[in-house]
C-alpha cells in the first residue's frame, strides 16, 4: 500500500499527532481558565520553559536513570530469557517454578527497595536490582508461553526428517517465541523505568527519580513535572526502538502490513 | 514380549519400501487403554502408489504415523527402507492435510527446509543455498504452477498455493518414501482435482513409493496404484484392490463406467463391513 499524503496510514498518523496536540492544548486552557495555582498543576507551557532552562543541570541525571534503568533492563533480560526458557521447555520446571514465580511478582517491589539498601548501601546498586527484578517476570512468562505453544504439526514434519531437538528448538520453536519475546521486551522496558525511578526516590543522590523528591519538598512543581515528562519521553522512545526492532525481526506476526493475493 | 535390538526386513521383501508386521498400537494402559490400531501387516513395494482409505477413525492415519516414525509401535513391527523404524523417524517426505508452512519464512525457505535438516545435503547448506539448492526449489515451485511466489511469505498465499507449497516441501530432499495425510481435504473440489493431476506428474517423474491416508475414493482411485480399505475403529485392512488403469489419468476418466463401478464396489466394503468389524475385539 502506498504512503500518500491522505492515505489512511498518514490520516492514522496525524490523528494520533493531534490527539496528543490536543491533549496539552486542554491541559493548558484548563489551569488557565479555571485558574489553578502552578503549585498543584503548572501549565505545560511553563512545564516546558522549566525543561529547557534546566536542562544542563538536568542532563548528568538523565543519564543516571537512563543508564541505571538500561543495565537492569539488560540484566533482566538474560535471566528471564533463560529462566523462560527453561520453564517454557520442561512440564515439571512449568509446574514448580510457576508458583514461585507468581509468588515473586507479586511482591510489590516498594517494599524491595529498602532491603536492597540494607544489603548494598543507597546509590545505582540498588537502582539497578529494583528494575532488573521487576522486569524479569513478563519476559518469563512470555518467553515460556512461545516455547511452549508451538505446533505440534510442524513438529512432526521436522521430526519426520530426523531433526534432533536441537535442531526442532532452533527451527521451529525459538522464532515461534519471537513475537512473545518482543511482546515482553517492550512491556519490561517501561517497567524497569518505573523500578529504577522507585529506587532513586527513596535512597539515591543521582537520577531523576532523586531530582524530582528534592524539587518536591522545594515546591518547585514545574520541575517535578519535567521530570515526569522526560520519564515519559525515554520510555516512549525506548518501546519505540522495539517496536522497530520487532517489525524488522519478527514482521510476520504481525501480517496486516500487506494485502493478501488471494 | 521382547523384541531384538536389530530387526531386519524378511528376505521376500526385497523390494518393500514399507512393510508393517503384525503392527499394533494402543494408547494408554489397562481399562482406559484406547486401540487405535488393531494389529495390521501391509507391504508397499518400491514405487509403489497405495492410497489407504476408510472412515475417519479407523487407524488409517496412525498407520502413516508408524511409517514415518512419528509413532512407535505398541507391538510387532514397522519397516521402512529395510530398516526397523524405532522411536527415530526415517528421513521421508511428508505432508499434512494443514500445509504447515512456518510463518516467518517465505515460501522458498521453507521448502529449502528439509535440505537444511537431512544429511547429506545439510552439510553443504549454507554454501548451496542461495545457488544450487534455490535453483532445486524453484524448479519444484515450477512443477506445481507457483513460478515467481518463491519470494511471498506463507499468508501471501491461499489454501491451495500452501498444499502445492507443501509437496514441494516433501519432494525437495527426493526421498524414496513420501507420506501424504489427507493433504487435499481441506481444499475445494477443482483445487483438488488439479492437485491430483500435479502429484501424478510428480509421482511419475522421480517414482517414490507414495503412501497416501484420504477418505476420497475418487481421489484413491484417480491416484494410487493400489487400494487398501479399512473398515471402521478398530480398524483393519478389508480389501487391497489393484488400480490398473492406464496413466497419467484424467479427471474425465474418472466418470467412465469401469472407474464408476470400482468406485461403487469399494464404497460397499466400507459402508457394509462396519457392523461385522465392530464386533470383533482385539485379542
Amino acid at each position: 500500500m502506498k504512503d500518500t499524503l491522505f492515505g489512511p496510514r498518514a490520516r492514522q498518523r496525524a490523528a494520533s499527532i493531534a490527539f496528543i496536540v490536543g491533549f496539552f492544548v486542554l491541559w493548558e486552557a484548563a489551569c488557565v481558565v479555571f485558574s489553578i495555582s502552578p503549585f498543584v498543576l503548572p501549565r505545560p507551557s511553563a512545564v516546558l520553559v522549566t525543561l529547557v532552562e534546566r536542562f544542563p543541570a538536568l542532563t548528568p541525571h538523565i543519564i543516571q536513570t537512563l543508564m541505571t534503568t538500561m543495565v537492569g533492563f539488560v540484566l533482566g533480560v538474560v535471566t528471564g530469557v533463560i529462566l523462560g526458557a527453561i520453564v517454557g521447555s520442561s512440564k515439571i520446571a512449568y509446574d514448580t517454578a510457576y508458583p514461585l514465580l507468581v509468588g515473586f511478582s507479586s511482591i510489590p517491589k516498594v517494599a524491595v527497595v529498602p532491603i536492597f539498601v540494607l544489603w548494598f548501601g543507597s546509590g545505582t546498586v540498588p537502582a539497578i536490582l529494583t528494575s532488573y527484578v521487576i522486569c524479569i517476570f513478563p519476559i518469563v512468562v512470555n518467553v515460556a508461553t512461545g516455547l511452549a505453544t508451538t505446533s505440534p504439526e510442524q513438529q512432526d514434519v521436522l521430526k519426520a526428517l530426523g531433526a534432533s531437538r536441537t535442531e526442532i528448538l532452533f527451527n521451529i520453536s525459538l522464532p515461534n517465541a519471537m513475537p512473545y519475546l518482543f511482546a515482553a521486551l517492550k512491556v519490561a522496558i517501561t517497567l524497569a523505568f518505573v523500578g529504577t525511578v522507585l529506587s532513586e526516590t527513596v535512597a539515591a543522590n543521582r537520577g531523576i527519580g532523586n531530582v524530582m523528591m528534592i524539587a518536591t519538598s522545594n515546591f518547585d512543581v514545574p520541575l517535578v513535572f519535567a521530570g515526569l515528562f522526560l520519564l515519559a519521553v525515554m520510555g516512549v522512545v525506548l518501546y519505540g526502538l522495539f517496536s522497530l526492532l520487532e517489525r524488522r525481526i519478527c514482521g510476520w506476526a504481525s501480517r496486516g502490513a500487506d494485502t493478501p493475493l488471494a | 514380549m521382547n523384541r531384538p535390538a536389530e530387526h531386519t526386513a524378511p528376505g521376500r521383501f526385497d523390494d518393500a519400501a514399507i512393510v508393517l508386521e503384525d503392527a499394533a498400537v494402543t494408547y494408554g494402559r489397562g481399562d482406559t487403554a484406547t486401540r487405535a490400531l488393531t494389529t495390521t501387516s501391509l507391504t508397499l513395494r518400491e514405487g509403489e502408489f497405495v492410497a489407504l482409505v476408510g472412515p475417519s477413525g479407523c487407524g488409517k492415519s496412525t498407520i502413516l504415523k508408524l511409517a514415518a516414525g512419528l509413532l512407535p509401535s505398541s507391538q510387532g513391527y514397522v519397516f521402512v527402507g529395510g530398516r526397523e523404524v524405532a522411536a527415530r523417524a526415517s528421513r521421508v517426505g511428508i505432508a499434512f492435510q494443514n500445509a504447515t508452512m512456518l510463518p516467518w519464512l517465505s515460501v522458498r525457505d521453507n521448502i529449502m527446509l528439509p535440505l537444511k535438516i537431512v544429511s547429506p545435503f545439510k552439510a553443504d547448506f549454507r554454501a548451496k543455498r542461495r545457488g544450487e539448492y534455490r535453483e532445486r526449489a524453484d524448479a519444484l515451485l515450477a512443477q506445481v504452477g507457483l513460478t515467481g511466489f518463491g519470494d511471498k511469505y506463507p499468508w501471501q498465499l491461499s489454501g491451495g498455493m500452501l498444499q502445492r507449497a507443501s509437496l514441494c516441501r516433501a519432494l525437495i530432499h527426493e526421498p524414496r518414501v513420501l507420506l501424504l495425510d489427507e493433504p487435499f481435504g481441506a481444499l475445494d473440489q477443482f483445487t483438488r482435482e488439479e492437485l491430483w493431476a500435479i502429484l501424478q506428474n510428480l509421482w511419475m517423474d522421480k517414482k517414490p513409493t507414495v503412501l497416501l491416508v484420504t477418505h476420497d475414493l475418487r481421489e484413491a482411485a484417480y491416484l494410487a496404484s493400489r487400494v487398501c480399505i479399512m473398515s471402521p475403529r478398530p480398524g483393519r485392512i478389508v480389501e487391497d484392490r489393484t488400480v490398473d488403469f492406464d496413466r497419467p489419468r484424467t479427471v474425465d476418466r474418472t466418470y467412465d463406467s469401469d472407474f464408476v463401478e470400482l468406485m461403487q464396489n469399494l464404497r460397499a466394503l466400507i459402508t457394509h463391513d462396519g457392523p461385522a468389524a465392530v464386533g470383533s475385539t482385539a485379542p
